[in-house]
């Protein structure tokens, strides 16, 4: 606990600088990923993670120094180059894009390693430190780096807000901003430019293989937690400077622990409970809306067959035995417990001596299903030709799901039928009296 | 020419470059089926997510038997492709995001127990990133006071005859799921079995080339040669023989570039599988400007069209 306080109060102006600075690399990459995730594009930021390699070393090479002048021109130029031959490779072949990104992405990081070998074999003095660029260093941290980190989020965020319509329209549906007349291939490249900006700058905070979750991890977590754009671009900056505090805090604490496994390790466990957990098409909710409307079905389906017992007995208010209905369609029996629980609480059941009986309301709503049942399956024989022994399994899907509205244009599309294509009369609600 | 003979003359120059030839070999033929079935980034996803695997069955073992760390190599790897389909089909994530975030986070949680147990395990990050193919000739296979040459050789080779078996004997499951899922399903064929046979022995090669290349440069050659090699031909077996060609080639002479610059070997090697692709897509170009004229042949044919 004092380690926590230690941290969060910022008192040492060493993890002050480092946590600063790595969470604002964080925040920023997670934005800019943003777009790269809507576009489908993730992984062509590993590629480039891995292409900006070679780029530091033959810009060591060329400047024999370690300063981030010199360093950075070198890896955003193979960045970009990686990226552009990417698009060559999958324009102008048969190959696939996972393809190009695989084979981009490995011959790069193998050139950079071959590079980076030579200069610590026979380079010259000086070199080492160079392969921090390899797994990140972000304990060496200086406040000069800061101050790379900050200017660099602040020409992004303004670069977001200057663009942010046309970048919106470019992830969305890129074939209309063309149409619309916006410079789809400047901006496109202003955004990749970005990309590689972000990426030659973490790089050396948590690592080439790393670098492509700081990129994609919070954009895909953030897509579950909301459908608008600006709110994504929030939540995900929120999700990577968590992820970058967390992981400058671990390795505060443990002194053995390295941050940029620890920032991802974070990144990751907050994306995999957004896809668990997220509000918007996360697991549990689909898991929760299908398990309703699965209930929901049985509950209809066993009020639909108590309303044509009472059909055939012509008497809808007779109770009946519970084996009888699970006999008649074969109700699973732990199914059949919940519908009717289910029902009773709704008021649509009631329990008699002799067994379960339909209430008024309940009539109406097994009346509802067994007519809009025995509608559809007109409507499909006499609009869409279908024979009459195909129509009931659609009709069994369907009666679930018409609403009142589909249901009152059906009925006037079909001329307020009285038989269906069975033979069996369509049950309409008797008019109100009173 | 004669300084090529007495480099190869050399035992030691001889091993690393049989070792490397016989990755490429493994690792072309596997790579051909994978970028068929656009699955050249799960490739990517599992030469990273083995690294937990292998830490784990380090501590959990207790010893560098070649067993355990194949064991766990094997599962993570498979693991790996099952967490990018659940995430991909239960999840609706997106693809690209499912690989990234699988393996990333995979490969995190290597890199921290890594460091969890430093003292532990004889492994080290570099080591998985681009191996150290220098050493093999060092590890050498002794039985009864015999030298049998170095151990990654005999484990290559033993992978190498399974994989030639899995393509003799499921030549025909593999292709038929490869190139038409759909009509395999309907025949009764299970293409859930092939995809996982396939990524099961992608892990194993990437395990079995760990230790000599590295995790980069097992992709570099599973996508390489094979990419090279499918636009140069349309015939799947045409297409296996010269990715298996363009990878030796690729190996060969990927030594001597690093011999000549001084530097990794396994870069160099990587380097190379670049320049042969570049030349290859070249020729590729090149031989498209021209009217093609098409040979019937039995075999699939390995186009965009087939692959649906």
């Amino acid at each position: 606990m004092r380690l926590f306080w230690d941290f969060f109060s910022f008192q040492d102006p060493n993890v002050r600088w480092v946590s600063l600075g790595i969470t604002l690399m964080c925040a920023s990459t997670a934005v800019v990923g943003v777009f790269a995730f809507l576009r489908k594009k993730a992984l062509s930021g590993d590629a480039v993670s891995h292409a900006v390699l070679p780029g530091i070393c033959l810009a060591f090479l060329l400047t024999e120094t370690k300063a981030a002048w010199a360093l950075l021109p070198g890896a955003v130029l193979t960045g970009l180059l990686s990226l552009w031959c990417i698009d060559r490779l999958t324009q102008d072949s048969r190959l696939k894009p996972d393809t190009a990104i695989a084979l981009v992405l490995s011959v790069f990081y193998g050139a950079g390693i071959l590079l980076l070998t030579l200069i610590q074999n026979n380079g010259p003095e000086g070199q080492s430190g160079l392969d921090k660029f390899l797994f990140g260093k972000a304990a060496a941290l200086l406040p000069e780096d800061m101050w790379v980190f900050a200017a660099f989020c602040g020409l992004i965020l303004l670069l977001i807000i200057a663009h942010y319509e046309t970048f919106r329209l470019l992830s969305f549906h890129p074939a209309y901003a063309q149409s619309r007349g916006f410079a789809v291939r400047r901006l496109e490249a202003l955004l990749s430019l970005l990309t590689v900006g972000v990426i030659a700058i973490g790089i050396q905070a948590v690592g080439v293989v790393l670098m492509a979750a700081l990129l994609i991890t919070p954009a895909a977590a953030a897509r579950y937690w909301s459908h608008r754009l600006s709110a994504i671009l929030w939540i995900a900056a929120g999700i990577g400077a968590l992820g970058g505090l967390m992981g400058t805090f671990v390795s505060y604490t443990y002194p053995r622990m390295p941050t940029g496994p620890w920032v991802v390790a974070t990144l990751s466990f907050l994306a995999f409970g957004s896809v668990l957990l997220g509000p918007k098409k996360g697991a549990w909710v689909r898991y929760r809306q299908a398990r309703r409307n699965h209930q929901k079905m049985e509950e209809e389906n066993l009020l639909k067959c108590l309303y044509q017992m009472g059909e055939a007995a012509q008497d809808w208010q007779k109770a009946w035995p519970r084996e009888e209905i699970a006999h008649r369609r074969f109700f699973k029996p732990r199914a059949l417990r919940r519908s009717i629980r289910q029902l009773r609480q709704k008021k649509y059941l009631l329990v008699q001596p002799q067994g379960l009986a339909l209430s008024p309301e309940g009539i109406m709503a097994g009346r509802r299903i067994t007519r809009i049942h025995r509608l559809w399956e007109l409507y499909l024989t006499q609009h869409l030709q279908l024979a009459q022994d195909h129509v009931h399994e659609d009709a069994e899907a369907i009666e679930h799901i018409i609403t009142p509205e589909l249901e009152k244009a059906l009925e006037a599309r079909l001329n307020y039928p009285d038989l269906d294509p069975h033979q069996s009369p369509i049950p309409y609600d008797p008019p109100q009296t009173q | 020419m004669r300084a090529f003979f007495l480099k190869i003359a050399n035992l030691d120059t001889f091993w690393i470059i049989l070792t490397g030839s016989l990755v490429a070999i493994c690792t072309s033929l596997l790579g051909c089926f994978l970028i068929l079935r656009k699955m050249a980034m799960v490739g990517d996803a599992i030469s990273h997510a083995v690294l937990p695997g292998i830490v784990l069955a380090y501590l959990i073992a207790q010893s560098r038997a070649s067993v355990y760390m194949l064991l766990g190599a094997a599962i993570f790897g498979v693991l790996i492709t099952v967490l990018i389909e659940l995430l991909h089909k239960r999840g609706f994530l997106q693809m690209d995001a499912a690989i990234g975030l699988s393996f990333t986070s995979l490969f995190a949680f290597g890199v921290i127990l890594l460091s969890a147990y430093a003292g532990q395990v004889d492994l080290d990050q570099d080591c998985v990133l681009y191996g150290e193919i220098a050493y093999v000739p060092l590890d050498t296979w002794q039985w009864q006071g015999n030298d049998l040459g170095p151990v990654a050789v005999w484990h290559l080779s033993g992978l190498l005859l399974l994989i030639l078996g899995f393509l003799y004997w499921g030549y025909k499951g593999l292709v038929i799921t490869t190139f038409d899922e759909a009509y395999a399903l309907a025949l009764g064929i299970q293409a859930a079995f092939w995809h996982y046979a396939l990524m099961g022995l992608v892990s194993l090669a990437t395990v079995f080339s760990f230790e000599s290349v590295g995790a980069i440069l097992v992709v570099a050659f599973l996508v390489g040669p094979p990419a090279a090699a499918f636009l140069l031909t349309r015939h799947l077996q045409t297409m296996l023989l010269l990715s298996v060609f363009l990878g030796i080639l690729s190996a060969v002479g990927g030594y001597f570039l690093a011999e000549a610059l001084n530097g990794s070997i396994a870069g160099g090697m990587a380097t190379v599988v670049g320049l042969v692709f570049l030349l290859c897509f070249g020729l590729a170009q090149w031989q498209n400007r021209r009217p093609i004229h098409s040979e019937e042949g039995g075999e699939p044919e390995v186009s965009s069209s087939s692959l649906g």
